[in-house]
């Protein structure tokens, strides 16, 4: 048994080692919070802070989500929401890739938009909320808009990305860069009290299907714009199925989608 | 011919929800778009008996036409 493992076996408390304990180990041994979290979870022990995940999410699927990367463009309304509970789950390694700052028309709905944060980089400031939360975590932030030339070297190593953007060409362009990569992509989109969500598996092209009828422009969220709920809810709905995918578990939204309408609570399932 | 017209979210407004809607015959989606004075512009999926179609389909008797707007933000 090697001298981190002894260590752990001491602190274990019913199998959970405490945050403290994690933190000293990664000082004590000279290795990152994530280094110390894999060794934890390789001995069959769980960090304390996912305890309530255990009846759900077993030891070795936590480390699976520990050794996963999931990549979430765009920051905003949903990606606020996405970032904050891919964190929360232990999602590994976290990709963020927005272009945008934070206005003051954001404050409505953006859980990573406060006064304090007006005027500053979106990724930056979703990188410091997820090591607020969860400094096991590893964040790249990257400030730029997704294009085609460097979608590929963004996205690549992904094990599942999230389309959280807000426009109908950047969603079609995401579903070509994901299948090109071979990568599954989870879509959400937004607008006043509806949103639906569906997830793409290289080769079905939902959003194609989706899209078909798009003749430029925006949709029903420019007139509308988007509440404090819409976002939160399509969001959950996502990081869901990013959990299902990592874990190889439960039924996928595959080749169907949701439309969630809040105004009258109806969810509609229809074919893609 | 009767068509049964189901309408979502934004479209339902001043409109219905569902109704059965009589229509001569060789009707096409893109007609029942223009009768209902829904804008082109904003059309996201379109499905008749669960299908996707485009505007040029011809409807037959009895058909159901679900019509959902685009939702696109984030």
């Amino acid at each position: 048994m090697t001298a981190l493992a002894t260590f752990l076996a001491t602190k274990a408390l019913s199998g959970l080692i405490s945050w403290q304990d994690q933190c000293q180990a990664a000082a004590d041994f000279e290795l990152t919070l994530a280094a110390v979290e894999g060794r934890i979870l390789e001995n069959n022990l769980l960090p304390a802070r996912y305890q309530r995940n255990q009846q759900m999410i077993s030891t070795p699927q936590q480390l699976r989500l520990l050794r996963s990367s999931v990549a979430v463009v765009g920051a905003g309304g949903l990606g606020g929401y996405i970032l904050e509970e891919l964190a929360r789950l232990g999602v590994g390694q976290i990709v963020i890739i927005d272009d945008d700052v934070f206005e003051e028309h954001n404050l409505n709905r953006q859980l990573l938009a406060s006064p304090a944060k007006l005027g500053r980089v979106k990724v930056e400031v979703a990188a410091e909320r997820i090591a607020e939360i969860n400094p096991a975590v590893t964040v790249r932030a990257v400030q730029a808009r997704l294009d085609k030339a460097q979608g590929v070297s963004l996205l690549a190593g992904a094990d599942c990305v999230v389309d959280a953007v807000d426009n109908v060409p950047s969603r079609l362009e995401l579903e070509e860069l994901c299948e090109g990569l071979q990568v599954p992509l989870v879509h959400g989109a937004i607008g006043g009290w509806y949103g639906h969500v569906t997830t793409i598996f290289p080769g079905d092209r939902s959003l194609a299907k989706l899209y078909r009828h798009w003749s430029g422009g925006k949709g029903i969220e420019q007139q509308l714009g988007n509440p404090a709920f819409t976002p939160a809810v399509v969001a959950s709905f996502q990081v869901a199925e990013v959990c299902k995918i990592l874990l190889g578990q439960g039924r996928l939204l595959r080749n169907r989608q949701l439309n969630i309408n809040l105004l009258d609570m109806e969810v509609e399932e229809i074919p893609l | 011919m009767k068509i049964t017209v189901k309408l979502f979210a934004t479209f339902r407004k001043d409109r219905f929800e569902i109704e059965e809607r009589t229509y001569p015959q060789g009707t096409t989606v893109g007609e029942i778009v223009s009768e209902l004075q829904l804008p082109r512009t904003q059309l996201g999926i379109l499905l008749v008996s669960s299908r996707h179609v485009d505007l040029d389909r011809v409807l037959v008797d009895g058909e159901t036409l679900a019509i959902f707007p685009l939702v696109g933000g984030g």
